[in-house]
C-alpha cells in the first residue's frame, strides 16, 4: 500500500505547529500515533497534501494529576494509560478500557488525544470520555478553548474541531472519592473495534448513586451518551432493578446499524446486557472504595 | 579405516529436532519476493475493476503514460496482441489476463503501469480512464443457475447458462434403496463460507527475461515451481529449458500459491516486451479480493439410519460458488476435487453425491486452503449430519459415531465413493479424545448446568482426510501426473545434499527430510541439505500442496536412500574385501558378519565412492527417485471442543480443545504438533469469524484484516494434542500427510460444540461463522 505524496512537516515547537497549520488549513493534517490516519493515506482514503507531525513537540506526552482531576497530554500513548497505576486507583473505567483498544502494537503508537479527534464511532475512548465528562482543550493561533466532549462529536469522522486547531490535552475531572465504573468491550477478536462497548460510571451520594455516567461505542453516528438513563439512576437507590430499567433506556439510546457483526436488534441486546453487567461491577468498586 | 560409531545424534525417525530453516527466519535473514532486487528493475501496479460486472466500453491509458516515470502501460489489448489476454485455468477454465470485454467481478486485473517505482506506478494508475458499462451482477449461486440469470461467460462459446460444471458420484440408485429402508432420514443444508488462506507474504514475482541471453528467470511465489515453468512455456510460448522458477523463502501459502495469477503473466510479458527485470507485489487487499479463495459449498446432505442407529445410506447435492472462472487448483479429473470421502470415518455402504458449479460475479479460487482438495467441505458435512443424527435418535453422538465407524479389520476398506482406505484405528481415536476430555463427566455437568440455565456444549468431529496424491493413474494437474521426486547425492565427505520436488512455504521441510536421509543412511540430518524451489537445479516435481509431500517426496527420497544404501552394500564389500551378502547393515555401519571389529561407517562408504570404487561399478554415490504412490494416504483423528456460551449475548469460548491425530509414523513430532496447532487454530478461525462476503452489487466485503479476521494467539483456544501412530501399509516409512488434518477435521468439532450447548433448546444449525450475533438469534428463534 502506497500513500500519495504529501509534504511532511515535524516542528519542534507548537507554535510553528499551529503557524503550519493556520498557513494550510484544510489542506494540512495533524499527524499523532498515526495509527488511524497513516492507513487511511496507505488506501488512499486520505491524501493531505501536508502531514504536520506532533512528535517533537516539548510537553505534549504527561499524564498530570492536578486537585481537579487529569490532563492527558496529546502524545500520550495508549499503551501508557494501560499501564498507569493512578488510573487502577482512581479513573477504573479509564483503567478498563485502555487494554481493550486495539493490539499491542497499536498501542504503542496511538493516542487517546488522536483518538477522539479521529472521532471514530467504534472508538473506545470516546464513550470513556463521554461518561467521565471530560474536556478537551483546542489551540490555534487564534487562541485557547475548552470544550466539553459531551459537545465534540458531530457525526461519523467529525468534530468541532477546526483544521487549524490542535487539542492539547485532554482534561478529566477528578471523581468522588466514593465512585467506580467499568468498560465492556464486544470484539470478534483483540484488535478489532468494537460491535458494542459501554462506558459506566457510578458515583455514590450516600447510599444513593449521585452522578451517573453512561455512554455508547458503535451504536450511533458518534459516541453517545445515554441520557436518559443517566437521568433514571441519578438519585435512584442503586441495585438490579433500576440498572435493568437504566438498561432499557440505554439500548433505545442505541441505534446500531445492522452488519456482519449482527442486526441492529442484536447490539440493542447486547448494550442492555453490557450496561447491566458494567452498573454491577461498577457499583461493587464504589462500594469498595 | 575408522570402525568408531558416529559421534553426533542422528535425529532419524521420531525426533523432535529443531528446525534448521528456523534460524534463518527468526533472525529475520528469509529472503522473500519483496528481497529479490534486481538491477534495472522496474515496479508494475495492476488496475483493478471497482465493479462486478460490466462491459468494458474503452480504455484510455494516455495520461497514466505521460506521468513522469511511468514506461508502460499494459492493455488486455496488448497482451491479445501476443494472444496473452487469455490464459488456462487448472480445471480446463480458462481466465482472463487482463480483461478486453467485461469484468466479471471486483477486483479484476484491468490494466497493468510498469514504473521506475512503486509508489508512480500506484499514481498513474489512478490516471488511466476506464469507461464501464455496468451490468446486473450475479452474486447468488443458486439465482445464478436459474434459467433467467444473466449470463457471465459470453466469451465462452456455447456456454449459454452460468453451469461451470456437473459432477457425480457413487451409487444413485444403491442410496435410493438405502434411504427407502430407513427408519430415520436427517437432512442438513449449510454452506460452507468463502474463506481465504491469508498467507502472510502475498503474491508476487520479479520476472526477468533477458533478451541478450534468452533466459526467464522469474522469482515467484510458487508453491509448484516445476508445473508452473512447464505452464508458462505452454501459454507464453517460451522454451522450457530457458524458463527457470525461483521460489526463494515463501511466507506461508496455503494453497494460496498454487494457481497462476495474471500478476505473473503480465509481469512476465511486461519484462520481455521492455527487457528490464519487473517486480509486481500485490499488496493484502489484492491478494483478498482477487486469488484463489476457499470453500463457498452450499451443501445438501441426508443421512438415512435405522431406529438403533445403524447408517444406511448418504445422499449429497452440492451447489459450488466458483466465482467468474472455474479456477479451482485440483487434480484434472477432478470437478469437485475429492468431496466424494463425504462418507467419512462411517462404514456407509450406499452414497450418492452430486455437485453443480456456479458461475458468479466474484473473483475465481477454489484453491485447496489447507484442504487435500474440498475434503474439508466433505468432512464438515458428514461430521455435523452425524451429530445431528445422534440428537434426532435420541444416542449419544459418541456412541453413535462408534455404532458406524468402519472398523479396524475392515483396512483397507473400499468406500462407496470409490476410495481405498489404507488404515486406520477410528474407534480408538475416538476413545483416546474422549478419555482425555472427560467425556462421562462433562455430559453430567452438561445435564446438570441445563437446569440452571447454563448453556455448555461438547462438539466431536472424527474425520478422515484422504491426501498424498496421488497414483498417476487417478491424478495428475494439467495431464502432469502427480508422482514427486527426490535427488540424493553423498559428496566424499559423507555429507548429502537432497533435492526435492516439492516446495516448503513454512513446513519445515529442510528438516524432515533431511531425518529421512539420516534414518535411511544413519547420516546426521544436521549433515543433509535439502534443496528445492529453483526449477533448474531441482529434480521435477509436482510441488507442496493437499498434504502430499511426504506421501510422495518424502517416499521419494526412503527409497532413493535405499537405492544408495545398496549400491553402499557393494563398495563397503570392496573395501572389507568381502562378499555383500556377507556385510550386516547395522546402524550407520557395515559389518561383517561374526567379525564385529571388521567395519566401516557410512562416511567411511561415502568417502571410497570417489576414491577406491569397484572396477564394476560406477564411482559417486548419488541418485534420483521418481515415485508414483500406490495409493493415497488416510490420516485420521478425533477432536472434541467444549465450549461455555452466554445465554445473553451469544458470546462462546473454547473451554477445552482436545485432539487426538493419527498420522501413521511421525518423522519430527515437533514438526507435527506445529502443523496441527496451526490447522485448528485456521479451523476456529473458520468457524468462529471467517467470513469473505459480497453485496447485492458484488462489492467484496473483507477485504482488509479488519473485516476479514485471522485468529491471534490471544483468541486462540489452548490445544491438548495427542498422538496415535497406525502405519500407512504402502508408505516406505508408514507415513501419511499431516498438513491438513486440523483444518479439515476442527471447524466441525467447534460448530457442534456450539450446537450441541443448544440443541435443547431446538437449535440444529448456524452456518458458519458462528458468530455471536448468529447464536443469539438462534437462541432467540429456539425460545421465544
Ligand atoms: C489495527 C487497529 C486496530 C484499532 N483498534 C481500535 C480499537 O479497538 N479501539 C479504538 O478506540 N481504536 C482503535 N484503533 C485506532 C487507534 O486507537 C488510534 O490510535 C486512534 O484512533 C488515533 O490515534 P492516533 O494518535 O494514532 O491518531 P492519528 O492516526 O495520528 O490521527 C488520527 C486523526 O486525528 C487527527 N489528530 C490526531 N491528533 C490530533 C490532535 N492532537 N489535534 C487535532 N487532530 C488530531 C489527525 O489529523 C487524524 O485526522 C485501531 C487502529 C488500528 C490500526
Amino acid at each position: 500500500m502506497f500513500p500519495a505524496a504529501f509534504d511532511y512537516r515535524s516542528p519542534a515547537a507548537l507554535e510553528d505547529v499551529l503557524d503550519s497549520l493556520a498557513a494550510y488549513g484544510d489542506e494540512a493534517k495533524v499527524l499523532a500515533g498515526g495509527m488511524s490516519l497513516i492507513p487511511m493515506m496507505k488506501l488512499r482514503f486520505a491524501s493531505p497534501e501536508v502531514l504536520v507531525d506532533l512528535g517533537r513537540v516539548p510537553g505534549l506526552d504527561a499524564v498530570q494529576e492536578t486537585p481537579d482531576g487529569l490532563r492527558i497530554g496529546a502524545l500520550v500513548r495508549h499503551a501508557e494509560l494501560e499501564a498507569s497505576e493512578l488510573l487502577r486507583q482512581r479513573y477504573p473505567v479509564m483503567a478498563a478500557a485502555a487494554p481493550l483498544i486495539a493490539d499491542p502494537l497499536v498501542r504503542n503508537r496511538g493516542t487517546l488525544v488522536g483518538s477522539l479527534a479521529h472521532a471514530d464511532p467504534a472508538g473506545d475512548w470516546g464513550s470513556v470520555m463521554l461518561a467521565l465528562n471530560a474536556e478537551v482543550v483546542a489551540r490555534s493561533t487564534a487562541g485557547q478553548r475548552v470544550i466539553p466532549v459531551r459537545e465534540f462529536f458531530t457525526g461519523p469522522f467529525s468534530t468541532v474541531l477546526q483544521p487549524t486547531e490542535v487539542a492539547v490535552e485532554v482534561r478529566v475531572p477528578r471523581p468522588s472519592s466514593r465512585s467506580g465504573g467499568t468498560y465492556l468491550k464486544l470484539e470478534r477478536k483483540v484488535g478489532d473495534f468494537a460491535t458494542v462497548g459501554v462506558a459506566a460510571h457510578l458515583e455514590l451520594d450516600n447510599e444513593r448513586i449521585g452522578r451517573a455516567g453512561l455512554a455508547l461505542t458503535a451504536v450511533g453516528g458518534h459516541n453517545v451518551v445515554a441520557a436518559e438513563a443517566e437521568e433514571v439512576l441519578a438519585g435512584a437507590e442503586p441495585g438490579p432493578e433500576v440498572f435493568a430499567e437504566a438498561a432499557e433506556a440505554a439500548a433505545r439510546a442505541a441505534d446500531p446499524p445492522s452488519d456482519v457483526r449482527g442486526s441492529a436488534d442484536y447490539k440493542r441486546q447486547v448494550v442492555r446486557t453490557y450496561v447491566r453487567r458494567g452498573l454491577a461491577r461498577s457499583l461493587e468498586l464504589a462500594q469498595a472504595a | 579405516m575408522t570402525t568408531t560409531m558416529p559421534g553426533p545424534e542422528i535425529h532419524g525417525l521420531g525426533h523432535s529436532m529443531k528446525r534448521k530453516e528456523d534460524d534463518r527466519f527468526v533472525r529475520g535473514r528469509g529472503t522473500y519476493i519483496e528481497d529479490v532486487v534486481l538491477p534495472r528493475m522496474l515496479h508494475m501496479a495492476l488496475l483493478r475493476s471497482p465493479l462486478a460486472h460490466a462491459r468494458i466500453a474503452s480504455i484510455d491509458p494516455s495520461a497514466a503514460a505521460e506521468l513522469p516515470g511511468v514506461v508502460a502501460v499494459v492493455t488486455g489489448a496488448d497482451l491479445a496482441a501476443h494472444n496473452l489476454a487469455w490464459m488456462p485455468t487448472l480445471s480446463g477454465d480458462t481466465q482472463a489476463v487482463l480483461a478486453t470485454d467485461k469484468v466479471r467481478f471486483q477486483g479484476q486485473e484491468v490494466a497493468a503501469v510498469v514504473a521506475e517505482d512503486p509508489y508512480v506506478a500506484r499514481d498513474a494508475l489512478e490516471l488511466i480512464e476506464v469507461d464501464y458499462e455496468e451490468l446486473p451482477a450475479v452474486v447468488d449461486p443458486h439465482a445464478a443457475l436459474r434459467p433467467a440469470a444473466p449470463v457471465i461467460r459470453d466469451d465462452k462459446e456455447g456456454q449459454d447458462t452460468n453451469l461451470a460444471y456437473t459432477w457425480e458420484a457413487g451409487d444413485k440408485a444403491a442410496a435410493d434403496a438405502a434411504f427407502a429402508q430407513a427408519d430415520v432420514v436427517v437432512s442438513l443444508d449449510t454452506h460452507y463460507p468463502r474463506c481465504h488462506p491469508s498467507p502472510m507474504e502475498t503474491c508476487g514475482c520479479v520476472a526477468d527475461v533477458n533478451a541478450a541471453t534468452g533466459k526467464a528467470t522469474i522469482y515467484m511465489t510458487s508453491q509448484a515451481p516445476h508445473a508452473h515453468r512447464t505452464l508458462f512455456a505452454m501459454v507464453a510460448g517460451l522454451p522450457e529449458q530457458n524458463i527457470q522458477i525461483k521460489t526463494v523463502d515463501i511466507g506461508g501459502g496455503f494453497g494460496n500459491k498454487v494457481p497462476i495469477y495474471p500478476g505473473y503473466v503480465v509481469a512476465t510479458a511486461a519484462s520481455l516486451l521492455l527487457d528490464r527485470p519487473v517486480k509486481w507485489i500485490e499488496d493484502r487487499t489484492e491478494n483478498l479480493i482477487s486469488t484463489g479463495f476457499a470453500r463457498d459449498y452450499h451443501m445438501h446432505g441426508e443421512l438415512a439410519l435405522n431406529r438403533d442407529g445403524r447408517m444406511l445410506g448418504l445422499r449429497v447435492s452440492m451447489v459450488s460458488d466458483q466465482g467468474a472462472f472455474f479456477a479451482d487448483a485440483q487434480p484434472s479429473k477432478c470437478r469437485a476435487g475429492l468431496f466424494h470421502i463425504v462418507t467419512g470415518s462411517y462404514d456407509l455402504t450406499a452414497a450418492h453425491v452430486t455437485g453443480r458449479g456456479a458461475y458468479t460475479n466474484k473473483a475465481p479460487g477454489g484453491v485447496a486452503y489447507r484442504c487435500s482438495f474440498r475434503v474439508t467441505e466433505a468432512s464438515f458435512l458428514i461430521e455435523r449430519l452425524v451429530q445431528n443424527a445422534a440428537y434426532e435418535l435420541g444416542i449419544d453422538p459418541a456412541e453413535l459415531r462408534r455404532l458406524n465407524f468402519i472398523r479396524p479389520e475392515q483396512f483397507p476398506y473400499q468406500s462407496a465413493t470409490g476410495f481405498l482406505y489404507d488404515s486406520g484405528n477410528y474407534p480408538a481415536a475416538l476413545q483416546k479424545a474422549l478419555d482425555a476430555v472427560g467425556y462421562d463427566e462433562l455430559r453430567r455437568e452438561q445435564a446438570e448446568g441445563r437446569a440452571q440455565g447454563k448453556l455448555m456444549g461438547i462438539g466431536i468431529a472424527s474425520f478422515t482426510e484422504v491426501v498424498g496424491a496421488g497414483p498417476h493413474k487417478d491424478y495428475d494437474i494439467a495431464g502432469i501426473k502427480m508422482f514427486d521426486s527426490a535427488e540424493l547425492r553423498v559428496h566424499p565427505t559423507g555429507k548429502a545434499i537432497l533435492k526435492i520436488g516439492v516446495q516448503t512455504q513454512g513446513q519445515g521441510h529442510e528438516t524432515t527430510f533431511a531425518q529421512i536421509v539420516a534414518n535411511e543412511l544413519r547420516i546426521p540430518a544436521e549433515d543433509v541439505l535439502v534443496q528445492y524451489g529453483d526449477t533448474d537445479n531441482t529434480p521435477y516435481g509436482l510441488g507442496t500442496y493437499a498434504s502430499r509431500s511426504t506421501p510422495t517426496a518424502g517416499a521419494a527420497t526412503a527409497v532413493v536412500s535405499r537405492k544408495l544404501l545398496d549400491k553402499g552394500r557393494k563398495i563397503a564389500a570392496h573395501v572389507l574385501e568381502c562378499s555383500p551378502d556377507d556385510l550386516e547393515w547395522q546402524s550407520g555401519r557395515f559389518v561383517v558378519k561374526g567379525t564385529p571389529e571388521q567395519a566401516v561407517t557410512i562416511q567411511d562408504v561415502a568417502f571410497a565412492a570417489y576414491t577406491n570404487h569397484p572396477d564394476d561399478l560406477e564411482a559417486g554415490l548419488e541418485g534420483v527417485t521418481y515415485y508414483d504412490p500406490p495409493n493415497m494416504t488416510y490420516p485420521f483423528g478425533t477432536y472434541v471442543v467444549v465450549v461455555d456460551v452466554d445465554p445473553e449475548t451469544g458470546v462462546w469460548t473454547v473451554r477445552r480443545a482436545v485432539a487426538v491425530d493419527d498420522c501413521g509414523v511421525r518423522i519430527n513430532p515437533m514438526i507435527v504438533e506445529g502443523q496441527l496447532h496451526g490447522g485448528l487454530a485456521e479451523g476456529y478461525g473458520i468457524a468462529a469469524m471467517q467470513l469473505i462476503t459480497f453485496d447485492e452489487q458484488g462489492n467484496c466485503i473483507g477485504s482488509n484484516f479488519m473485516d476479514y479476521l485471522l485468529p491471534t494467539s490471544w483468541e486462540t483456544p489452548r490445544f491438548e494434542t495427542y498422538a496415535m501412530e497406525t502405519p500407512s501399509p504402502h508408505h516406505p516409512l508408514g507415513a501419511k500427510g499431516v498438513g491438513e488434518s486440523a483444518t479439515v477435521g476442527s471447524p466441525a468439532a467447534y460448530v457442534n460444540a456450539v450446537i450441541d450447548a443448544l440443541t435443547h433448546l431446538g437449535v440444529r444449525n448456524i452456518d458458519m461463522p458462528v458468530t455471536s450475533a448468529k447464536v443469539w438469534q438462534a437462541i432467540q428463534q429456539a425460545s421465544p
